[in-house]
């Protein structure tokens, strides 16, 4: 039986995470060499991990399933990161990051979390900046901020449109030079396909060499993993391509809990849906809603006119309308909701009627074109490139597109799963985001959790674990693992069907977003409940990979991952018909108040739902974590 | 904007095939019809490989991940030219809008001998990671940083280097140069990290380091042309090459004429 013990220390709020630091155990520094620790990813969160934990003096195996590190996901965040620096002096503080992040996670996330990631944010910027990262700065050589969605302080450091890339980039070169110096050892183009639990403690993985097709078991005395989301769950999304949940999933069937899976983030503004053959959707940077008016036009009939030709009088700016106080800048899943709601109305632009106007007519007669090129120029390229549209003169079209998931596997204040040895970091686990994410917070999570959580909370595992303790890798767990890696491997070549992975990928991603997207109601979600399987079934009998598994299959590869994200849309499909309430991303249309805003239901449903896996063919478990408040008072999300 | 009653093109894609390192290669046609201009080129080799998996033929394999032209891993060299015929992006960032009905598109993999073939059009360039390692970072352990404001930055330094920081990493510059030189790519993380305050304790050993292994993995020297910059999907400046220039002369003479501190030792 599972036991969810959050280990959340005691004693006021601010005091719980300096407190633990003092309290928990360490590992003597000529010991920390005989530990190995893998790390499993090497975005935000693992590089700045796997990086942290070989200056402490581990030794560290990272394993990345791109050709280089620097490839990961993370590269793509646009916006920027948030920290409680309050340089603006505009009355910042830890507390009003904390507060600000619970609030827009709709109270669904754990309290001592969110504070210390608040306490740590303004660390993260000193280490990026010694690491060299190229924020922008004022005349004066300061720092520069801005605010971003939802916030109302500026607390927003950024790098021009690429904040990710140079995050990124920063915990890369901390990664290179521990690779240098042998304290990394990397593994590129290796992908993890199993997890290894050695007397109940994770102490391994399974990986598959991705141009050799060579499978590999690697022991070590603990498990990080810092894999990223499972968005692409719905096929059409910001993700990369690549971006998967296989790492997690295979751990979750090993036995790590699901926590929240149902949680994911639609962001509002991204370049529309345009054809059948698309693969991708592109996500333009809510900084964009710090100045450009989002509208739909208030008739019907005028849906279909060129935006022009529609006069002011007769455009309704609905986020104003509805929100007045944060207008425009209200947050994403609340602004995303909104859009769909025109739409459904039928008042959606576009030949498909599924996008809004995003105005910059107004900023452009206050700031200038060459204002507003300045601040957002390399947006309103990428816009061009990709729709052969100047959004200088005619309005851009957007629509929500799913962006990040808030659920990932369950993990305890210090970021172990419920699988002793196995930790998780980053968008992998779910935290600190709650029902929804605000903006310029992934990065924050992402590099707290690597650069100065995991770095004190692994020591109080390890010091458990006697030096030289880890198995090796030919005990019949790693065997049989490797035995499960080549079986899944053997059946998907070996079906040969008449379907491409592609087709059922997208098929499983129509029905999430139909069912389990912006919306979800009982009858939908039950309708999914039965398609799914139906889907997996029809994948399992009638795939093609073609090609070999000794070579560089991409086939291969996608075929595995999306085997994993038809058992996992099936899980997260469970989740939201469970949670009988609405709260931030998870919209259940059946609670909701008479102007269409989230009824949350604190009495039945202010917990983690984590479910447990039980094998094949039999109904996962869920478990509960409730989440206790001590200090914030919880209360209905208003906007207006 | 959706394909509907809009006017579609059909191409001859003239792709290389090669089934591993050592292998053979040869251009192989294939058609791809009705195509939506607004398609990208990495969804038409989508709508491709998808047409040769169902006929039982292996598809091409292409190296791809975050298809928004920042992750740099696509890397194509479409009709002669890195990441196609348009200025200042990456592959995927190139759409069917840029091609006319009936073009013959010839598709290779980037070509240099630093970046052997893997399989058909993806590259193995783990040399721009070992070039990486030789020094492209600034020490900064964990916990140890400074207060980020403690040490202004002027804010030209500061643009000019988020210039040089924005290499996406793709390796297109070398596949653009004749000599299959490495220096723009060199050049934008030398000037990123040596224009920064933060840079400046490292920065001798840092170009002199990377120019080491640079020329150790293969690369060739400038040969002051600038395809590099006019094939970089982020239009790196060649600027930047001056300062790489300048920066390795000044470390070489400093090393070669001033004497190095004596070691301290370990404590008593």
């Amino acid at each position: 039986m599972v036991q969810l013990d959050a280990k959340t220390p005691a004693g006021p709020l601010p005091e719980k995470w300096r407190r633990h630091k003092t309290q928990i155990r360490l590992v003597n520094p000529a010991n920390k060499r005989k530990y190995e620790i893998i790390v499993v990813g090497a975005g935000r969160a693992g590089a700045s991990a796997a990086s942290s934990l070989a200056e402490l003096g581990y030794k560290v195996k990272c394993f990345v399933f791109h050709d280089s590190p620097r490839r990961a996901h993370s590269i793509a965040a646009q916006g920027g990161i948030n920290a409680a620096k309050n340089y603006q002096n505009d009355g910042d503080s830890v507390y009003r990051l904390f507060y600000d992040t619970i609030k827009g996670g709709d109270y669904r996330s754990r309290e001592a979390n969110v504070h210390r990631l608040a306490e740590v944010s303004v660390d993260i910027i000193d280490q990026c900046v010694a690491q060299g990262v190229p924020f922008a700065r004022e005349y004066g050589g300061l720092l520069a901020n801005r605010s971003f969605g939802g916030a109302q302080v500026s607390r927003t450091f950024y790098a021009r449109g690429q904040t990710g890339q140079q995050l990124l980039l920063g915990a890369y070169s901390a990664l290179s030079r521990q690779v240098a110096a042998g304290a990394v050892q990397l593994f590129t183009e290796a992908e993890m396909l199993d997890l290894v639990v050695s007397g109940g403690h994770a102490k391994g993985i399974v990986v598959r060499h991705l141009v050799t097709g060579e499978i590999v078991r690697h022991a070590g005395d603990a498990v990080v993993l810092a894999t990223g989301g499972y968005g692409n769950v719905f096929d059409l999304t910001t993700y990369a391509r690549g971006s998967n949940a296989t790492a997690i999933w295979r751990a979750y069937r090993r036995g790590a809990c699901f926590a929240n899976p149902c949680y994911t983030q639609i962001h509002p503004t991204c370049i529309p849906v345009s054809g059948d053959y698309q693969s991708k959707l592109t996500l333009m940077s809510e900084s964009l809603r710090n100045d450009g008016r989002i509208w739909v036009p208030k008739k019907k009939e005028d849906a279909r006119k060129a935006p022009a030709d529609i006069p002011e009088a007769d455009r309704d700016y609905f986020l104003e309308r509805i929100y007045p106080s944060f207008g425009n800048l209200c947050p994403r899943d609340v602004a995303s909701r909104a859009a769909k709601r025109m739409c459904d109305e039928g008042r959606g632009v576009g030949e498909t009627g599924l996008s809004v106007y995003l105005d910059f007519a107004d900023a452009i007669r206050r700031l200038g074109e060459a204002g507003v090129r300045e601040r957002y120029g390399n947006l309103f390229d990428i816009y061009h490139e990709i729709t052969a549209e100047n959004a200088y003169r005619t309005p851009m079209r957007i629509y929500p597109a799913v962006h990040y998931t808030m659920g990932g596997l369950w993990v305890d204040y210090n970021l172990m799963s419920n699988l002793p040895g196995l930790f998780v970091l980053g968008e992998a686990n779910f935290a600190d985001q709650g029902a929804n994410r605000l903006g310029a917070s992934a990065l924050m999570q992402g590099l707290a959790d690597g650069y100065f959580v995991i770095p004190y909370t692994i020591g109080d595992y390890l010091a458990t674990q006697a030096p030289g303790s880890r198995p090796a890798p030919d005990g019949p767990e790693f065997r049989q693992a490797e035995e499960n890696v080549r079986a899944v491997t053997a059946r998907l070549l070996a079906l040969k069907g008449r379907e491409t992975v592609g087709h059922f990928h997208r098929r499983l991603g129509r029905i999430m977003w139909q069912h389990c997207g912006m919306a979800r109601n009982r009858a939908g979600l039950e309708q999914a409940l039965r398609e799914i399987p139906a889907l997996r079934e029809e994948f399992w009998q009638n795939l093609n990979v073609p090609g070999s598994g000794d070579t560089l299959n991409q086939s291969l590869e996608r075929a595995g991952r999306v085997a994993d994200f038809l058992e996992l849309g099936e899980l997260m499909c469970r989740d939201a018909l469970a949670r009988e309430e609405s709260c931030g991303g998870h919209f259940r249309e059946e609670h909701q108040y008479p102007d269409g805003e989230c009824k949350r239901d604190d009495v039945n449903f202010a917990h983690v739902a984590a479910w447990e896996h039980r094998g094949e063919g039999q109904a996962p478990l869920r478990h509960v974590e409730p989440l206790v408040y001590e200090s914030v008072k919880m209360s209905v999300r208003n906007y207006k | 904007m959706t394909a509907g009653a809009a006017p579609t093109l059909s191409v001859t894609l003239r792709v290389w095939r090669q089934a591993g390192p050592g292998a053979p290669g040869r251009f192989v046609d294939y058609p791809a019809r009705d195509l939506s201009p607004h398609m990208s080129f990495l969804e038409m080799l989508d709508v491709v490989n998808d047409g040769l998996t169902l006929r039982g033929e292996e598809p091409i394999a292409f190296a791809h991940d975050c298809r928004e032209g920042i992750c740099g891993t696509c890397s194509l060299v479409i009709n002669g030219k890195p990441h196609g015929p348009n200025r200042g992006v990456a592959s995927c960032q190139t759409y069917l809008r840029s091609f006319r009905d009936g073009d013959v598109i010839v598709v290779e993999p980037f070509r240099a001998r630093p970046f052997p073939v893997v399989k058909d059009l993806v590259t193995d360039r783990a040399a721009f990671d070992r070039i990486q390692q030789a020094g492209g970072f600034i020490t900064a352990r964990t916990g140890s940083a400074p207060e980020a404001n403690a040490l202004p930055v002027p804010k030209a330094d500061a643009d000019l280097a988020m210039d040089a920081a924005q290499c996406i990493g793709c390796g297109a510059c070398v596949a653009a140069c004749k000599n299959a030189s490495a220096m723009l790519f060199v050049a934008a993380k030398v000037s990123h990290l040596g224009l920064l305050p933060q840079g400046q304790a490292e920065r001798d050993r840092r170009v002199l380091a990377m120019v080491e292994t640079m020329d150790g993995q293969g690369f060739g020297g400038c040969v002051n042309q600038y395809e590099c910059s006019a094939a970089c999907p982020k239009l790196i400046s060649h600027d930047f090459i001056a300062r790489l220039n300048r920066d390795y002369r000044q470390a070489v003479l400093r090393a070669a004429f001033q004497p190095a501190a004596s070691e301290a030792s370990g404590g008593a």
